[in-house]
């Protein structure tokens, strides 16, 4: 159950990181810190100011998402047209600016957060701890709607058109800007929801999201960097994964099985689980 | 022996079959222009001389040789170059090293003579330049060698991929729609230049485009394509006065 | 105003371009040479450090800058050549046969690397090498016969045929020699074919291939080659740092690299020497404004009766003291180079000859760069 749980939470940031790569292209490295960042500031509610952690987690989300947003605005929208490889750096040089912002804001120790999921549940034979239940239901209500979103709504068919040709859909009416901003908050919405759910499992400090983040490439890539389920399913396995090669292989491979396992899927099917194969036209 | 020649060629796309039995040779030393509307199959069948789609049926013979399973990057030493349509030149580079990459087919040097750069390795640049060279004066390209690409004027862009082909020294030119995006006085231009290439370099020359002056102006022979079949083959002007033809471009 | 009158294909293709450029690079070298002699042996010890990271420098600018593969895990590579000649030499073996050991491990590992990564593109690289440094990492620590583990592995200074270059000047020369000399190796390769090969593989896979290039052949020789001069720095690195730690090679270390690349100037080699230069002196520099500006602001705020510059200072001095504030510098940095310059330091180096070369005549919009749309790099 922790696997799935942990894997849920890799299958969360993994879906930040699809969702921005599949109306931008962009590979935004800065996710895992968005998520502390929303760790941070759901914490500083309800600890320094002490509202209630459901009013904390929405205060924490929508600031964020805001942030997310306002990033897009100033930052990431003079860098469209640039090759990828120059974003990306960008979006690791402000992963590291954020990971010292909360350093200097709120310290660099480790800080646990209170939540109300204290209890358990005992069902048939097996026990299920509230926390880790609570991530598990938060990961599929988020990612139900947010599937529902762009599918069915113009605005998520709108998204993907601008993925694939930016000019078009600047032709077609379609508020480009608008839409990577709302991308760009969506996706840090979703990381501050992961930042929330992990919190009590793994306890607050400046490297948390981190070290997620990079689990959630492995699941993002496995997935499908294109697909949204993928990214779910991904991280999920993932989660598994590590489960298992902790439980069952010598020590150390439980840290890096996912990344063998990520290696393996690259050599053998680049496009992962659910995506597709691309090939430019001339 | 004709030069080159498609056989009874084809290529599946996901269940659109975007070319579909055509069969056609080119001559040595003639110019033979492949026209019809877009969609028609022309620039695929660029791409599968060029090696970067697979036919699912047919063959490919240049100068004899079967070369429909001949890898990508050998094509350019067996004597066979081309343009592309929406121009694929290193855009971060000079003129004169995408110039001179052209002449990497012909490359002699080997890593360790290059990384000391003996001095064969030196004679062999100096040689590489001067062929360069060459090409550029053909083209009247002198002042652009020293800028980048991305700097450049879109109607020198098409001249200069023109130029990167013929630095391969080939036998037979593929021209992906050479007069797209020039203005009158730039396609006359090309179409002297294409005959002084038919006429001076005795090279071949396989053409795909639109311009249909153009297109009667240096063309012998023309085939037309139309949904990835071959509907006519002759001179221009029995081409372009063939009934099928006309109803491909004007419908009805 | 300089015009440089070209009469030979020569002048095209020899190192430096005329009388004028070789002057300067001699000062250049002067400079250079004479500057441990001048400045303390701490500071030539910095100095050092600039050349090893220039190393790593040129390693990684030829595959990200000339070939356009991006590594987010070349720290891996370092560690590889660091901790094979620390072993080797532990085993007894002289140096010369040490490091070109170490330089042939680590190059076949980037060929191991570069063979796979023929059928990734762009981001699907990246991460696939990030995947392969954390790997490696967990290698470090646990094979522990050969690299100690956590428990670090301590290198004594190097004897180069019995000649001992244990100090800080002696090293200060090797590092410049080996610095030297695979500058000349990489400048070679890159006005010969093999260099072209490269940039046509960085703007255009299928234009590459239609001239000849066999992307598989050069794509697996940017990674060999990267890779093994990693391993050259890697050796001189372990004799730098004097104890070798599986923790040192981090992701972090790798994006360090990365970094210096692109604030030095993606795409020349003079772009790895400034790169390295500001990388390697950067902490130095930190550390000198953190003792020194509160300090130096209370002294103002005492001779000029503003107290705001006390306050300014205490305040910059407190931050610059917090843990992990040097990583943040760095990020800001980059994303302030990325913003401003992405052409990095050269590009501005370049910007700036140009102003005086053809001064009064400079054009104000010489380096004005179109406005671009992004099309889909999905499909390249």
């Amino acid at each position: 159950m922790n696997g799935l749980a942990v894997g849920c939470i890799y299958g969360l940031v993994a879906l930040g990181f699809v969702l921005i790569y599949k109306a931008t292209e962009l590979v935004n490295f800065a996710q895992g810190d968005l998520l502390t960042l929303g760790a941070f500031v759901c914490y500083m509610a309800v600890v320094w100011w002490g509202l209630n952690y459901w009013l904390a987690f929405a205060i924490a989300i929508v600031v964020i998402a805001a942030f997310g947003a306002l990033l897009d605005v100033t930052i990431l929208r003079r860098v469209i047209g640039q090759p990828q490889f120059a974003v990306v750096m960008l979006t690791i040089g402000l992963g590291s600016m954020f990971r010292t912002f909360a350093s200097v804001t709120w310290g660099s120790e480790i800080y646990t957060l209170p939540t109300p999921f204290g209890g358990v549940w005992r069902l048939g034979g097996i026990t299920l701890s509230h926390q880790y239940l609570s991530i598990i239901v938060g990961t599929f209500v988020l990612c139900g709607a947010l599937y529902a979103f762009f599918n069915f709504t113009r605005i998520g068919v709108a998204m993907q058109a601008t993925s694939q040709n930016q000019l078009a859909a600047y032709y077609m009416g379609i508020p480009v800007k608008l839409i990577f901003s709302l991308i760009w908050a969506i996706s840090a919405g979703v990381a501050t929801a992961a930042g929330v759910l992990l919190a009590p499992v793994t306890l607050i400090d400046i490297n948390m999201g981190l070290a997620v983040a990079l689990k959630a490439f492995a699941a993002a890539v496995l997935g499908g960097f294109g697909s949204i389920p993928g990214a779910l399913v991904g991280g999920i396995i993932i989660g598994l994964i590590e489960l298992y090669s902790g439980a069952t292989l010598p020590e150390g491979f439980k840290d890096t099985m996912p990344y063998i396992v990520l290696l393996i899927m690259l050599a053998v099917r680049p496009q992962g689980l659910f995506g597709t194969p691309g090939r430019k036209k001339v | 022996m004709s030069l080159f020649s498609a056989e009874d060629i084809a290529i599946n796309f996901g269940g659109i079959k975007a070319v579909d039995g055509v069969t056609f040779s080119v001559e040595k030393g003639e110019v033979f222009t492949i026209i019809g509307p877009n969609g028609a199959g022309k620039t695929t069948i660029f791409n599968l001389m060029s090696r970067i789609y697979d036919p699912t049926e047919g063959r490919l013979v240049f100068e004899g040789q079967d070369i429909t399973r001949v890898p990508a990057h050998r094509i350019a030493s067996l004597g066979i170059a081309r343009t592309f349509q929406n121009i694929e030149l290193f855009e971060h580079a000079t003129l004169l090293q995408n110039l001179l990459l052209a002449r990497h087919a012909h490359k002699k040097s080997h890593f360790w003579s290059e990384i000391l750069f003996l001095p064969s390795t030196r004679r062999m640049e100096i040689e590489h330049r001067e062929a360069v060279e060459r090409v550029i004066d053909f083209l009247d390209l002198q002042q652009y060698r020293d800028s980048l690409i991305v700097n450049l004027p879109y109607g020198v862009r098409k001249v200069t991929e023109l130029a990167r082909a013929l630095c391969t020294n080939p036998k037979l030119l593929l021209l992906d729609e050479p007069s797209s995006g020039l203005n009158v006085e730039e396609t006359e231009d090309m179409a002297f230049w294409i005959q002084d290439i038919k006429k001076l370099l005795g090279i071949t020359v396989l053409m795909v485009e639109h311009d249909m002056t153009l297109v009667s102006a240096v063309s012998d022979r023309v085939l037309a394509l139309n949904y990835g079949r071959p509907i006519a083959l002759g001179t221009p002007v029995e081409v372009q006065s063939h009934p099928e033809v006309m109803r491909a471009y004007l419908g009805g | 105003m300089r015009f440089v009158f070209k009469t030979s294909y020569d002048q095209d293709i020899r190192l430096f371009r005329d009388k004028v450029d070789m002057g300067w690079y001699a000062l250049l070298a002067i400079l250079v040479v004479a500057l441990p002699f001048v400045v303390s042996t701490y500071y030539a010890g910095e100095i050092a450090w600039v050349f090893i990271y220039g190393l790593c420098g040129v390693s990684l600018m030829v595959l990200v800058g000339y070939t356009g593969l991006v590594s987010l895990g070349h720290a891996a590579f370092l560690g590889i050549g660091a901790y094979a000649h620390a072993y080797f030499l532990q085993q007894g073996l002289p140096w010369i046969p040490s490091v070109v050991l170490a330089i042939l491990i680590t190059t076949a590992c980037g060929l191991i690397v570069g063979l796979p990564a023929l059928r990734m593109t762009g981001i699907y690289l990246a991460i696939a090498t990030l995947a392969f440094s954390i790997i490696i990492q967990e290698i470090f620590n646990r094979w522990e016969s050969v690299t100690h583990g956590f428990a670090g592995m301590p290198v004594a200074p190097p004897v180069i045929l019995g000649v001992s270059f244990a100090d800080e000047r002696e090293f200060y020369f090797l590092c410049l020699f080996f610095l030297l000399v695979a500058l000349w190796l990489t400048r070679n390769l890159l006005r010969a074919p093999t260099g072209r090969a490269w940039i046509a593989i960085r703007d255009s896979e299928i234009a590459a291939q239609s001239m000849g290039v066999n992307l598989a052949i050069y794509k697996s020789m940017a990674f060999a080659y990267s890779a093994g001069l990693m391993g050259l720095a890697g050796a001189l690195f372990a004799h730098k740092i004097a104890y070798l730690a599986p923790d040192i090679f981090t992701i972090l270390l790798s994006i360090q690299f990365l970094l210096l690349v692109i604030v030095g100037g993606l795409g020349s080699l003079h772009g790895a020497v400034f790169g390295a230069i500001f990388v390697a002196l950067l902490p130095p520099a930190i550390a000198i404004l953190r003792d020194g500006i509160p300090g130096t602001l209370s002294d103002w705020s005492a001779s000029t009766g503003i107290g705001l510059f006390q306050i300014v200072g205490d305040a910059l001095g407190n931050f610059l003291k917090k843990p992990g504030v040097e990583a943040g510098i760095f990020g800001l940095i980059l994303v302030l180079v990325i913003l401003l310059e992405p052409l990095g330091i050269y590009g501005r180096w370049l910007k700036v000859r140009l102003f005086f070369s053809t001064f009064p005549m400079y054009k104000a919009d010489s380096f004005r760069r179109q406005k671009s749309y992004m099309r889909s790099e999905r499909l390249r």
